[in-house]
């Protein structure tokens, strides 16, 4: 085993080996590095030939023309773009969007962004599994209602969006539906044949691709228009400026490739091992599994150890890279937005721990992991004053806390 | 975040972790901080006949800093008066452990927790 264990697939993956030597071939003088838009000479149409067959290869994978893939550096600026790009061209038709509190970062400062411009953004509620309801949506729509943007996947509980009914709400009101499919793509079926979704944001990087490329999906049947965000020499016809990173866009090509080829045999494997994790936790007292147990990506396990603080937990986890939603981990010291919206209360917030598995993820690593957790967790629970409490029958919920 | 190896040393090896009777008059009890916060401390002291802190324990709920800040309170305050248990600032705490401006909330909670206790066995044994 390799330390520390990697266990943060939902905030990236690594590359696929067989991606990095595609996009080697994309570099140098002796190799593919020419700009895609030369139209003079054999440098740029061979350039221009990788991107299209990438092109090919990305619109494969959600089943749609490859006339409706636009390359953006990654889903923030796919999400920039649909948000802002769609909310511009039909302001004419009104200035209302919906969207849910749960949403990437990327998708709600966009909104806020949209709300300093004079627009008016609702904000659904989750339900405590963490889902989003077609109902929700039809409810919520209004006839300014311009735009919806949800996730097909949530990032931090893995939770899964009924794309496909919310679709149809969209689609019968005629309203725009943007959908963040960072982090369902490799990991779900994706058929934009049969998915009425006008904007999809995707991104290379969560499905063992590079970083620093993505792409927005916009349809063309009923065609859907965007303003640009990013204006210059007209790439992509017109809907996003700037030369195409060839080596970038290979790499996504053939990362969506492999995941359209492999994931549904990784998916039976992942499934495996999170159960088994999940196994090896369940004669704990007090833990909890967040969001939906059944409508959630097979990869995800997102889990709170009560009574038990997120930081100090992961401080005691030094040889697995994990993540957790506790306010020390972040900037802001507020505990997640997302655990908070599906009606987490705050110390089971910060309770919580993200392990994300993947590709290259190993049965002998997940046993490795729960002997370390179920160590690090005992550990801290007799340095805890909580746990003192909860084992005196004491119910901290009727404590009276001084705040600070 | 990176942690200082003072902070590291009291989170792998705290000192003076426990509980004591709260029922002892001469037992302190400070508990501070929310578990909606992200941290609760309490610390306990036991005073002699002539008020030397002879012992102290903690339990704390919280992330390493906050561990680390209680810990390295619990050998402090042994041996001292209670007066001069008091004098202990925040910032020493702070400076102490190398604590980053992020992390100073977890020193003044330590501090906080040590008057706590102080307070509650004065009011102990006047009672």
């Amino acid at each position: 085993m390799q330390f520390p264990i990697y266990l943060d697939y939902s905030a990236t993956t690594p590359v696929d080996p067989r991606v990095a030597a595609k996009m080697a071939e994309c570099l140098t003088l002796e190799a593919n590095f020419g700009n895609p838009a030369s139209r003079s000479h054999m440098f740029g149409w061979k350039a221009e030939e990788a991107v299209e067959t990438a092109r090919r290869q990305v619109a494969d994978l959600i089943n749609c023309d490859p006339r409706e893939i636009v390359w953006t550096s990654g889903a923030t600026e796919a999400d920039n773009l649909a948000i802002k790009g769609a909310a511009h061209f039909y302001v004419k038709k009104g200035k209302h969007i919906i969207t849910s509190k749960i949403e990437h970062k990327a998708v709600l400062d966009s909104c806020r962004q949209l709300e300093r411009e004079g627009f008016e953004v609702t904000y659904l509620d989750p339900s405590a599994a963490g889902i989003i309801s077609p109902e929700a949506v039809a409810a919520a729509i209004r006839p300014d209602t311009t735009l919806v943007s949800l996730m097909h996947v949530n990032n931090e509980i893995g939770v899964i969006n009924d794309i496909a009914a919310i679709g149809k709400v969209t689609r019968e009101h005629k309203v725009i539906f943007h959908v963040d499919a960072a982090q369902s793509t490799g990991k779900l079926d994706i058929d934009l044949e049969e998915m009425q979704v006008d904007l999809m944001s995707l991104t290379a990087h969560k499905t063992y691709g590079p970083k620093g490329i993505g792409a927005l999906y916009v349809r063309r049947k009923p065609r859907v228009r965007i303003e640009p965000q990013m204006h210059g020499g007209g790439h992509e016809r017109g809907m996003r400026s700037g030369t195409l990173a060839t080596h970038q866009i290979v790499g996504m090509g053939e990362a969506y490739r492999l995941a359209k080829e492999e994931m549904h045999a990784e998916n039976i494997r992942l499934l495996a091992l999170r159960n088994r994790l999940l196994d090896g936790f369940k004669d704990m007292e007090e833990v909890f599994v967040n969001g939906d147990a059944d409508h959630r990506v097979a990869g995800n396990l997102n889990i709170s150890f009560n009574f038990v603080e997120g930081e100090s937990l992961m401080m005691a986890l030094r040889d697995l890279a994990v993540s957790s939603g506790s306010a020390c981990t972040s900037a802001s010291l507020e505990p997640s937005y997302v655990l908070r919206a599906i009606g987490l209360n705050d110390e089971l917030a910060h309770s919580s721990l993200r392990m994300t598995m993947g590709r290259f993820t190993t049965e002998e690593e997940i046993d490795y992991s729960i002997v370390k957790v179920r160590e690090a967790v005992g550990k801290l629970r007799e340095l805890s004053p909580l746990w003192d409490m909860h084992k005196d029958g004491i119910d901290l919920s009727q404590v009276k806390w001084a705040a600070h | 975040m990176a942690y200082s190896e003072k902070v590291l040393d009291h989170y792998e090896n705290p000192r003076n972790v426990g509980k004591m009777d709260d029922d002892d008059v001469n037992v302190g009890t400070g508990m501070v901080g929310a578990p909606a916060c992200g941290d609760v401390m309490r610390l306990q002291i036991k005073v002699d006949d002539n008020g030397i802190i002879e012992d102290a324990k903690f339990k704390t709920y919280g992330c390493g800093s906050a561990i680390a800040s209680s810990s390295l309170l619990t050998e402090w305050v042994k041996g001292r008066s209670l007066d001069e248990a008091t004098q202990i600032k925040n910032s020493d705490i702070a400076e102490e452990l190398g604590l980053p401006p992020v992390k100073i909330h977890c020193s003044v909670l330590a501090e906080d927790a040590i008057k706590a206790a102080i307070e509650d066995v004065k009011q102990k044994r006047k009672g």
